[in-house]
């Protein structure tokens, strides 16, 4: 097992398998009364979150305490960061305090990278600028297994701002090392130029969302993320819902067996209608369940048998 | 001090619970001795599932939990056999106990297995846990932390088809098959049809 998860790509498929293996076992967990285990219990999980975040800091405060891990959640919000301490100097305190591992979330591309080299503890990136969340690309992929059996061989169209979303950027390289082929559709400005031969494999972009439905297995919309945009990037959100928003004619366009995921939170009637995220075949809700089990996976997988 | 596994398994010969910690380092096992042969494991099997009925009145509330991997199939069989002396059918799961173990961070994370509760449930249930070898004794104490958090059995017993010695905690078993006496440098192997291909309880180590 690998020591620290700071990118997707560092998973191949064998090792994103064991995770997603382990996490539909834990999964069964969560139907049983006690749903506390005792394996991490005496370690110290720290939440340091740099960045607003509700449902990933609450999945890995659930993930942590259902493995009996103390956590000790650090937001940047009425914290010494607004009395201005580097990165570096509230890492090397969370060093002192004795964090088994970090979770950490940064506006900064790269920051988990940074903080790993000055840290004994295991680091998990929760989100990094605009660069990974490799949990989240993880708990994508748990679900589009359980509910379409596998993934080797899926189309799945991931819809929407990908110049922005770290989502995106975990989700192609995951996807990638499990065999699923992807395809990348947004306007020209948040699809970035080169980005298939950057990436390689099999990935694929297209500007005209109506052409890519049909064969799509999985469609994954992603959240129009206005915090990050500095220019304009389309000429209204009307416009962008049009052209881009997934409505209940959109959906009627799929095949009969696809699914419809969304990270959250989402921004209903912009890039996702009502209709269409509160249907049978949208799985938002589910990707929170399962993300909780993932997150139990990887902490497990990470700290469970690290003699310190 | 016994050598901890490092990781590497040894071909032919199955790695099993409890005794995994003295397997000896690839090579040295060449030549096992057979304890037990086929005919003898169906033998005990038999005695254990009758030593059941006996000690539980009929079996009548018990439920047999086989701990991965070997205590698993012997605990199939206790029941078949179990089945076919009195007609009782006693409830077979499996409970996996890679989460409750204590040398977790001594070993490495390892794969966990899947537990199975039988639709009967546990509470006021007499539980009898199946391994396949009884050593230190921390297989067992696993369990039954496991055990507690799946349920409020009305007793617990334990049922091993090898007991090697060398406890390091106060756990006896209710049903042994076989007591082996060993040293800390051998490694007592039980090999059953379903995973091993035949039935059989082998010793390797040093005196062999």
């Amino acid at each position: 097992m690998i020591r620290h998860l700071l990118s997707a790509a560092d998973l191949d498929a064998q090792t994103a398998t064991g995770i997603l293996d382990t996490a539909a076992e834990l999964a069964s967990l969560s139907g049983r009364e006690v749903k506390k285990l005792p394996t991490l219990r005496g370690r110290t999980v720290v939440n340091l979150f740099y960045e607003d975040s509700t449902r990933t800091r609450m999945s890995f405060e659930a993930a942590a305490k259902r493995l009996s891990a103390d956590v000790i959640n650090f937001s940047a919000r009425g914290s010494s960061v607004s009395k201005g301490e580097s990165l570096k100097d509230t890492a090397l305190t969370l060093q002192a305090m004795g964090a088994d591992a970090v979770i950490v979330r940064h506006w900064a591309s790269g920051a988990p990278h940074r903080l790993a080299s000055w840290i004994d503890g295991h680091v998990i990136n929760a989100g990094d600028g605009t660069h990974e969340h490799p949990t989240q690309a993880l708990l994508d992929a748990y679900t589009m297994r359980e509910r379409l059996g596998c993934l080797a061989g899926l189309q799945v169209a991931i819809v929407g701002d990908v110049l922005h979303s770290r989502v995106a950027g975990s989700n192609v390289r995951l996807l990638a090392a499990l065999g699923a082929r992807v395809t990348l559709v947004g306007p020209p400005t948040l699809i970035p130029l080169g980005i298939t031969q950057a990436l390689g494999g099999d990935l694929r972009t297209s500007y005209d969302l109506d052409a890519v439905l049909p064969d799509t297995d999985v469609v994954m919309m992603l959240r129009v993320q206005r915090e990050r945009m500095t220019k304009a990037f389309f000429p209204s959100p009307r416009e962008y819902a049009r052209a881009y928003g997934l409505d209940g004619a959109r959906m009627r366009r799929l095949p009969e067996h696809a699914i419809i995921m969304h990270p959250g939170p989402m921004n209903r009637g912009m890039e996702i209608a009502p209709e269409v995220a509160d249907s049978a075949r949208s799985t938002v809700v589910e990707q929170v369940t399962n993300g909780v089990s993932v997150r139990m996976a990887v902490l497990y997988l990470l700290l469970g048998g690290s003699a310190k | 001090m016994p050598y901890h596994a490092s990781g590497g398994s040894i071909p032919g010969a199955p790695s099993q619970s409890d005794s995994q910690r003295v397997t000896p380092p690839f090579g040295q096992v060449t030549a096992g001795k057979a304890i037990l042969t086929p005919a003898d494991v169906a033998r005990v099997v038999d005695r254990i599932a009758h030593q059941i009925l006996e000690k539980t009145s009929g079996a009548v509330d018990a439920v047999l939990l086989g701990i991965p991997t070997r205590g698993v199939p012997l605990a199939r069989r206790l029941a078949a056999r179990i089945h076919a002396f009195e007609g009782v059918d006693v409830p077979v799961g499996v409970l996996d106990i890679t989460l409750y173990r204590d040398d977790l961070r001594l070993r490495g994370a390892r794969a966990i297995g899947h537990t199975e509760v039988p639709a009967s449930g546990l509470d006021a249930r007499r539980v009898i846990l199946v391994d396949d070898v009884l050593f230190s004794g921390r297989t067992a104490r696993a369990a039954l932390d496991a055990l507690q958090d799946l349920g409020r059995p009305k007793a617990v017993q334990l049922a091993v088809l090898v007991d090697r010695g060398h406890r390091e905690l106060p756990i006896r078993a209710d049903y042994v098959g076989k007591n082996i006496p060993t040293s800390l440098d051998e490694s007592v192997r039980v090999l059953v049809a379903e995973t091993d291909g035949a039935d059989g309880v082998v010793l390797y180590g040093e005196r062999s």
